[in-house]
Formats: structure tokens, sequence, C-alpha cells
């Protein structure tokens, strides 16, 4: 992958009314690579994305394209692509006029001659899988179909980056699925830099090269999926790409221990004294009770996909979830320990 | 469920909420001779009145030189309030629905306030202000502009009551549709003109070809507002409407329903249009008749 910068993001801040939605946030993109926005609701990755489109501008900040500050750039000029949640095609227009519609609006002078402008709308409907639909109208296609029409349509202005606002938010599972695959395959072969918004950790770890984890307008971590799973740099980071149990602990130079019992896992330098111990429903073990970390009761368990996960009552009042590949059944109500194999430390 | 329930026959077919045929007949009954009365009749006394004395008295009505100047004068004012009441409509409406600003809501309760106010009163302020006792009528008056018992009069008061027909039919229709197709335009490289020729026009445009047909049915059979500001002057400013009303005071009634039959004739044709828009594009209509 080439890593030479395509866009980069410095100190944006940005604040609606009386709410802050960005606090000086900065990030690289770089160049080809498919870089995924993701955050809980509120986080700020909508906005973000609609600033450096230029459908929003800053408050303070800049957006760099290449070498270009492109912040004050009104946004017909900065040739972005944009993917809305909704579509948002142009109910009265078919599929090819909307298609067409970017290469239309040119100035006469650097507008493309018909024929050509039919050859790139076909070239385009190739693309999407769709070459029999020019003429049809929006309203006579499935939800799916209609996120890829938009897509050709955005694509069809050759821009210099590719945006997309929770672009399968719309859709049902299914379809979803389909599309994250066929965004992948059409990336792949455009090799068009690509940023795209997302709220669901699945889509964001199966689709990009690079994750930036965003939390109330900071980014807290950009990375590969592979570096924002295993070395997560907060507990935000942590929570939010998946389930996790959380664990009082103390830590004593790089050593943790649990309910006074030395876990596997290791304290990061500095961090002393009453810290948390967080772990993935599947880094925990089932053992006897009193040579476990920690103990409860089976409150319930069920079946999915292969794993059995079980609820387990805590003597506090939590409920954990764990998670194993164990084919007997824990009756509910029994006495179980569980041993802690890996996990993760922070101060909170 | 429990049986007794599951078994008992159903008191009547169809649905829950369905009348007996009795409340059924005598509901439809009510409505029904209450348009006969109200609205049938005197539609079709309107017709037999103005044909009482055959075709050529009929026409003769027409003919004559102030029911010309009448004619005239309506299609005039229709012609300078419509267009404006449509450019600043789909203007108040694009602000109104598109964009967020202090004192909006302050807006659009203006635009509402000729449907609460009286014709007359909306007619009265026109000679309050433009009046020669009026605030401007001795500047007016020095400059030699009339407006008041002339033609700017009437024009202008049929603004003010024709005001919020395409505001108030567009705004919830925009709201509804929201800024995403325009901002898609945006980023396509589209500009702003270009962005509301193509795609924000071509999406209210049965609302609008809607709301015009309406404003142009008010503006062409207002009354009140204009006859505070005509002055009544035959073969000047007198409206339609107006001379309606003076035929009829004349004693006239052949040629005052004439002429009442060709406003009438206008509300039909408008009723038709309207109820053809409604029924092909109802979907693009129903957001804006929401709002009334």
């Amino acid at each position: 992958m080439g890593s030479s910068t395509a866009i980069r993001v410095e100190g944006l801040s940005k604040t609606f009314d009386t709410a802050a939605v960005l606090h000086d946030l900065s990030l690289d993109v770089r160049a080809g690579e498919l870089l995924a926005l993701l955050g809980p609701s509120g986080s700020g990755k909508t906005t973000l994305l609609r600033i450096i489109a230029g459908l929003d501008f800053p408050d303070r900040g800049r957006i760099i394209f290449g070498a270009d500050d492109a912040t004050r750039v009104p946004v017909q000029e900065r040739a972005v692509g944009f993917v809305f949640q909704h579509y948002a095609l142009f109910k009265h227009m078919s599929v090819a006029e909307n298609i067409a519609y970017g290469l239309n609006a040119r100035k006469r002078a650097d507008r493309p001659a018909k024929a050509e402008i039919k050859r790139r709308v076909g070239d385009l409907l190739d693309l999407i899988k769709l070459s029999g639909f020019a003429d049809r109208y929006p309203s006579q296609l499935s939800g799916g179909q209609r996120q890829r029409i938009a897509l050709a349509r955005a694509l069809a202005v050759e821009p210099r980056v590719l945006l997309l606002d929770e672009p399968f938010g719309a859709l049902d599972a299914q379809v979803r699925k389909d599309l994250r695959r066929w965004l992948r395959e059409i990336h792949d072969r455009t090799g068009q830099t690509t940023i795209f918004v997302t709220h669901d950790q699945d889509e964001a770890l199966e689709l990009s090269d690079r994750v930036a984890v965003l939390s109330k307008g900071r980014l807290e971590q950009i990375g590969t999926p592979d570096e924002v799973q295993e070395n997560p740099v907060s507990s935000t980071v942590l929570k939010f790409l998946g389930d996790t149990i959380e664990v009082e602990a103390i830590a004593q130079g790089s050593e943790v221990r649990v309910n006074g019992r030395l876990t596997p896992v290791k304290a990061p330098p500095g961090l002393v004294g009453p810290v948390k111990l967080y772990a993935r429903p599947w880094q925990l073990q089932f053992a006897e009770p009193g040579q476990a970390h920690l103990e409860g009761h089976v409150r319930s368990s069920y079946r999915s996909q292969g794993r059995q996960r079980i609820e387990v009552d805590r003597p506090e009042g939590k409920t954990v979830v764990v998670e194993a590949s164990d084919t007997h059944r824990l009756a509910a109500g029994r006495p179980v320990g569980l041993t802690i194999n890996a996990g993760y430390v922070f101060k909170d | 469920m429990s049986s007794a329930l599951a078994t008992r026959p159903p008191a009547r077919a169809g649905s829950v909420v369905t009348e007996g045929l009795a409340v059924r007949a005598l509901l439809i009954g009510i409505a029904v001779v209450f348009l006969a009365l109200f609205l049938v009749l005197p539609l079709v006394t309107v017709f037999i009145q103005a044909f009482a004395k055959g075709w050529s008295a009929y026409l003769a009505a027409f003919t004559e030189a102030d029911a010309r100047s009448a004619i005239r004068l309506t299609l005039l004012t229709a012609a300078i309030a419509v267009p404006f009441n449509l450019v600043f409509g789909i203007m108040a409406s694009w602000a109104v629905a598109k964009f967020e600003f202090r004192g909006k809501n302050l807006l659009v309760t203006l635009i509402d306030l000729p449907f609460s106010v009286s014709p007359v009163v909306s007619g009265l302020i026109y000679v309050l202000v433009f009046g020669a006792q009026g605030l401007l009528g001795p500047w007016l008056l020095a400059h030699d502009i009339q407006i008041i018992f002339a033609v700017p009069g009437i024009v202008l008061a049929t603004i003010f009551v024709t005001f919020p027909f395409v505001a108030r039919q567009l705004i919830p229709l925009m709201q509804e549709q929201g800024t995403a197709e325009e901002e898609a335009a945006l980023t396509l490289g589209a500009s702003g003109w270009h962005a509301f020729r193509t795609v924000t026009l071509p999406n209210i445009r049965w609302g609008l070809l809607y709301s015009v047909l309406l404003c142009n049915a008010r503006a062409m059979g207002e009354f009140g507002a204009v006859s505070v500001v005509s002055g009544h002057i035959r073969g000047l400013t007198n409206t339609l409407p107006l001379h309606v009303e003076i035929l009829y005071n004349e004693y006239n009634f052949v040629a005052s329903f004439a002429v009442a039959s060709l406003l009438a004739g206008l509300a039909l044709v408008t009723l038709l249009v309207k109820s053809l828009l409604e029924w092909r594009f109802s979907a693009e209509i129903a957001a804006g008749a929401r709002g009334h």
C-alpha cells in the first residue's frame, strides 16, 4: 500500500450551538487506503466526514488535500465523492441520468461529449453489476441497488477521495454483508482512497485497511484492525470493539492480581495500585471454585454459532458473559470459578 | 383467549369501526343534502340566472366596456400577484425548510398572517399606509404617485391576501424532502443554482403547480381587501368580483350573474385541475396539504 498522505486533518474543532462535537482532532489518510471512522453515535464521525467533504466547515483547524489547504474550498471544487446513508438519489431522474449528473453539471468546456458520458455511465453500471438498469428509476430499485447506484454516481466524477456516511446503515443484515464484500472488491479494483463512517465494529474491522476509533469528538486510536484489537490504547477503544468483562485488580510492578491471585496479564510500566482489568469473553476459563480469580453462580447458558455463552452472576451483583467451546452444559445455579487467561489493564 | 369469546358469532360482518346501515345512510344523507343545499343549488342558480334572458343577454354582459375592463384588470392583477407570490413563496420555503436561523418560527407565523386577518382589515392597512391621510400619503401625493383607489393598491392588496398559498404548500414539502439531494448535487460539482434547477425544482413541481392554482383562484376572486382599496371606479379600478357587486346593486341581475358565472367557472376548472393533480401526484402534494 502506498503510504503517501492523501488527506491531512489538522487540529479540527467544531461546535454546534453550544455542544462541541470535535475537539482538536488530527489524523492522516493515506493514498489508496480504505479507512473506517468508527465510533458510537455522537462521537463526531459524521461531522468529521462532512467537514472533509466541504458540507460543513470547522471552527478551527485545517483540511489538507495532497499539498493544498482545502479548508475554505467550496464543496463543488473539492472533487469528493459522497455517498449518503439514505442514498439521496435524484428521484425524478433515471439511473443513467443519476450517474451522469456530475458530468452534466460541469461547465461546457470541461464537459465530456455525450457519447463519452454514455460510455462512462455504461462502464460504471458494469462495475456495479447493474448493466440492464440504466433506464429504471430509483423507486423501482431495492435499497442495496440504490446504494450501488449512489456509489457509481459518486465515482463518475473521478473524485480524489470517496466518502461514505454509514453506507449500509439503512439496509437489512444479509444485503449489508453482501455489499460490504462488494465494496471491498470495488476498492481493491479501483484503488480509490476511501473513508467510510460506521458505528458497526464488525463492518469496520472486516472492511478497512485502518480503523480510526472516535469517541466524544476525539480520536482515540488509529491503526490496522489487528493493531487496534491487539493493542487498544484505552478502555474506551477496548470496550467499543467488543464485549468485555471488567474486573477490579491490583498492579504491582508488572504483576496484576485479582482477588489476591496472580494473573498472566502484565501491567504496562508506571501503572501501579488499584487498576481495572478487562477481558474478552473468550479470555476466561472455567475452573473449580476456590482456585480461580473470580467466582459466581451460573445464571443461564445458550448456544450461538458453535459457541457456548454462559452468563455467570458474580457475588458483587454483576453478571458476566463467558464464551467457551465446551460442549458440556453447566446447570443453572451451579457455583463456578473463572480463571483469567489474558486481558488488558488500564487505570480506568 | 377464552373460548366463550371465540365462539360468539360476530355481531356484524366487516370492520369493528363500521356503523349499522341506518346510521351510515343517515350520515351520508345529511352530508349530501347539506352539500346540495349550500353548494350545488347556489352554483346552479348562478348559471340559471345568468342565462335567464338567453345567450345574447349573457354574452352582452361581457362585451360591455366596463365588464371587459374588469376582466382585463383581474387578469393583470393575477398576472402580477401570482408570479410575485410564486417567487416569494419558493424563497421563503427554501429559507425555512433548508436552513436553521433565529426567528424562524416568527417568519412562519408572519407568512400565515394574511390567512388569519380579515381581508377588509388587510385592505384598510393599505389605505392607512398609502392613502391620502395615511402614513406615506403626503409624500406620495407630492410625487404624484397614486396607490389607493388605483391599480397599484389593488395589486398590493391581492398580493397580501394571496401571500401564504405557495409558501404554506411548499414549506412542509421541502422539510420532508430534506437537504440530502441538494448536498449530493453539490458534492458532484453542481453550482447552487444548477442544483436548485435540476434537483429542488423538479422535486417540488407538482406541489408548486397545485399551490399556484389555488393562489390564482384566490387572486382572481378576492373581494374584501380589493373592495376597500379600489374605490369602485367603473372601467378603471373594478375587478370582476367588484363588477359583480355593482351590477347586482343596480338590479342588473342577468349581467351580474353572467359575470359571476365566469368566476364560478374559474372555480370549477380550478377544482377539476386540483383534483386531477391530487389524484395523480397525491404523495408529492400530501406533505403540503397536511400543513394546512
